[in-house]
């Protein structure tokens, strides 16, 4: 199955398979989190599966990966990560300094992002069934106020920001395999995007339409969805897409684009553009939140795609990520 | 038509002299130098570089010199544009 | 300076673009071929066509190396990795290229060891570190790839590294474009000429092209203002009545090409006495083998190979792409049967196919965005 790299195939998969026999009929649009009603009250919770390779990498490491991720999934969803559940495959024969090394990654990242592991589970297999380790967690979340997130709210003329520069986790994780002979100052972005999504809503949250923190197949594939899910058009200015020199220059040497690379500490948001100023100022006022830009804006056309443009009148279509990032060589 | 980029040399191997160190725009790779063994070029050089290897230099001053034209070109455009402009014949 | 961000001033490509707007008119339609799936991918990744007038056409050239191979080939290649303790080492590009069973990631997907390479001296460093296995490399590309593959091999034979070896598929320039310029179906004005060959065989090469054929060349960059700027010399020439070979890479490609790496090529290479290329047909002298110096590490000597011809699908039309009749939309199967996500041939799957280009640009492309509403 060439299913896992959170392009095409991916959703296709969520849509094909889980979401008819799973999310019972029409459940809409699929969001990075769902709701539940517990006695007329909505809760957020939603689940994500780390499976990185290598587990350390400059910046970060699965654990950080597997708390901010969650966080991150419940904040673009509007709502603010409670408490997580986290369960643990282990591969048989994993040293013990490497477990504890994540266990204690896994508490500081919950300590940062001020959210609480409440418990957890942990199985062991053979050698060679998990590939040292894999980590889910669940997330539950209390629905903030001031946001309504639907792809189907968005209009022509709504603004597309994104938090900060894009590619340097997927670009990390490839270097770090050691497979390439690169080398390059480069870490992983992972953090909670929680209190940039705060800042966000205060100042702007009835313009607030849409977010998604573009992880597995980049920001292209969380657009082309959102473009999908409200047929119209996602308008992209390559000049103001932030991209830090060194990813740029990687995806050059490896024939990559930056939109298609995983991220695990930004996020987009499309928002109505009386609010769009107020958006991007508070952002920069933020910590971490120095680099967010606009980057492009919805039309009309071209309907349900995700269009790039360049300076000089060019345009190119970027679709969703097709199979795995394989570098272009020849 | 394969993918071939601008390399800067950074460091020739001290215990490889086809083997060289190049920064892309930040980012460093090891390359092989073996192609270039007739003109073999030292650090600060411009190479091109193609699944690995260092295929020619980079002659920053042709390429200064293909800029300069191109702007130059662009200029004496707009200064026919205006002549153009002024209902004389399209020298072109 | 950084030779990428210069060649990229949208200023100066305005000024370029509005060069080309005068200098072609409005009477004459101008047909220029590029050769060289790098070209073709610049195209699209930069949205010339979209400050190109509409009387100059661009025809997309067979220079892909993975589009022109027949599915056989890829059979060939993963017949012989199907042997225990063998390991398939190819670029990224050939990962998703179907042959009859599968791609090689279809492959990997079903257990058989599959690596993805940067370079020919990442096979022969994975050569070195898994003593126990046997390497092989699936070898592809033009003359600009097929000098790294022979200094590898030369450094295999002098280390002495025998659990290495390599399935040669490198073919040659020249005879395709002569035969696009045989083909009688074509007719061509100009050819942009390959940028990153010619560093390795030089201008020389094309001076029949000029010379017999009457068709001007100009050996191009691949940066937008390359690319401007050597179509601003090619319809110089047309306007002028002339037909010669002209340099625009100044800064990168030699004239005399380079000789170091084509003494390592006729090191290890012969010419093929003939070769099948999709959509060509069998053409003579066009692609290399291994030569008996370096017969140990000629995955075709050392491994037994099926050799079996695979005829395209009936009604899959790559070849007529690949020479530049059809345009890729106009192939039945494209966008039904045959889409990156599931593709038929390999010009739906390289990234510098025309197909895979078509497909995510033109074909999708709904409605002009408007250009003075961009920032």
């Amino acid at each position: 199955m060439a299913h896992g790299a959170g392009g095409k195939a991916s959703r296709k998969l969520v849509e094909g398979l889980f979401a008819p026999l799973l999310f019972g009929p029409a459940p809409g649009p699929l969001g990075d989190a769902a709701q539940v009603d517990i006695d007329g009250t909505r809760v957020a919770i939603t689940t994500d599966s780390f499976v990185v390779k290598p587990l350390t990498f400059p910046g970060g490491s699965i654990g950080e990966l597997a708390v901010n991720g969650t966080v991150n999934d419940l904040a673009v969803s509007g709502a603010r990560a409670e408490g997580l559940v986290v369960s643990y495959v282990l591969e048989a024969g994993l040293p013990t300094e490497v477990l504890e090394a994540e266990v204690r990654a896994m508490a500081k990242a919950a300590r940062d992002a001020g959210v609480r592991i409440a418990a957890g589970d942990t199985k062991v297999v053979e050698h060679g069934k998990a590939d040292q380790m894999y980590v889910t967690t669940t997330g539950i979340g209390r629905l903030l106020h001031g946001v309504t997130i639907d792809p189907r709210s968005v209009r022509v003329g709504d603004r597309i920001l994104l938090s900060g520069p894009i590619g340097d986790h997927g670009i990390t994780i490839l270097l770090a395999r050691g497979e390439l002979d690169l080398e390059a100052d480069l870490r992983s972005d992972t953090r909670s995007v929680l209190p940039l999504v705060e800042a966000l809503i205060r100042a702007a949250g009835p313009g607030i339409r849409w977010m998604r923190d573009p992880t597995r197949g980049g920001a292209a594939t969380s657009l082309n969805e959102l473009a999908r899910d409200c047929g119209l058009g996602m308008v992209l200015f390559e000049d103001q897409i932030p991209v830090r020199d060194t990813v740029r220059g990687a995806c050059e040497l490896l024939g990559l684009d930056p939109l298609h690379i995983a991220n695990e500490g930004q996020f987009l948001a499309v928002l109505s553009p009386e609010y769009a100023d107020a958006a991007v100022h508070a952002l920069s006022l933020a910590p971490g939140g120095g680099e967010a830009q606009v980057i492009g804006e919805v039309r009309e056309q071209p309907a349900g795609t995700v269009l790039v443009t360049t300076l000089y009148g060019g345009s190119r279509i970027v679709d969703m990520l097709v199979g795995d990032p394989l570098p272009r060589i020849c | 038509m394969c993918l071939a980029i601008p390399g800067k040399i950074v460091e020739i191997s001290s215990d490889n002299q086809d083997s060289a160190l190049v920064d892309v725009v930040g980012v460093r790779r090891r390359i092989d130098l073996g192609l270039l063994q007739d003109d073999k070029p030292a650090p600060g050089d411009w190479v091109l570089i193609h699944v690995g290897f260092a295929m020619s230099k980079i002659s920053e001053q042709d390429a200064a010199d293909q800029m300069s034209t191109l702007r130059m070109l662009g200029e004496i455009d707009g200064a026919m544009q205006e002549v153009q402009g002024y209902g004389l014949e399209d020298v072109n | 300076m950084r030779f990428v961000d210069e060649f990229r001033e949208p200023e100066l490509i305005s000024k370029t673009a509005d060069q080309i707007r005068r200098l072609a008119g409005t009477e004459r339609h101008y047909r220029m071929m590029e050769v060289c799936g790098g070209h073709t991918h610049a195209i699209y990744r930069f949205g010339l066509k979209d400050i190109l007038p509409d009387n100059i056409e661009l025809i997309h050239g067979p220079g892909c190396p993975v589009c022109v191979l027949p599915m056989g080939r890829i059979d060939d290649g993963l017949s012989i990795a199907q042997q225990p303790d063998v390991i398939f080492a190819a670029f990224g590009d050939m990962m998703r290229v179907p042959g009859t069973q599968g791609s090689p990631l279809e492959h990997k997907a079903r257990g058989m060891d599959v690596r993805i390479v940067y370079s020919p001296s990442d096979a022969l460093k994975l050569a070195r570190l898994n003593p126990d296995k046997h390497v092989m490399f699936f070898a592809i590309g033009f003359e600009t790839t097929a000098p790294s593959t022979a200094l590898t091999m030369m450094r295999a034979k002098a280390e002495g590294v025998r659990n290495f070896s390599v399935f040669c598929n490198h073919v040659t320039i020249i005879p395709a474009i002569r035969a696009i310029l045989d083909s009688p179906d074509m007719r061509l004005d100009a050819f942009i000429g390959p940028g990153h060959v010619s560093t390795v065989i030089g201008c020389r090469p094309y001076e029949w092209i000029a010379r017999n054929e009457r068709k001007p060349i100009v050996v191009s960059g691949f940066e937008p203002l390359d690319m401007l700027q050597s179509i601003v010399m090619l319809l110089r020439q047309l306007k002028a009545g002339e037909a010669k070979v002209e340099n625009q890479y100044k800064r990168v490609v030699p004239w005399e090409g380079n000789r170091a790496a084509l003494r390592a090529m006729a090191e290890v290479f012969q010419l093929r006495p003939y070769f099948e290329w999709r959509g060509l047909g069998f053409i003579s002298q066009s692609a290399l083998r291994i030569n008996d110096r370096y017969a140990e590490w000629d995955a075709e000597q050392r491994f037994a190979v099926p050799g079996i011809r695979v005829t395209d699908p009936k009604a899959a039309q790559c070849g007529e792409v690949l020479k530049g009749v059809l345009q890729p939309h106009q192939c039945k199967l494209f966008g039904r049967e045959c889409t990156p996500e599931h593709p038929i041939g390999a010009l739906m799957v390289s990234s510098e196919g025309s197909c895979a280009a078509y497909h995510n640009y033109e074909y999708r492309k709904a409605a002009m965005v408007s250009l003075s509403s961009i920032a």
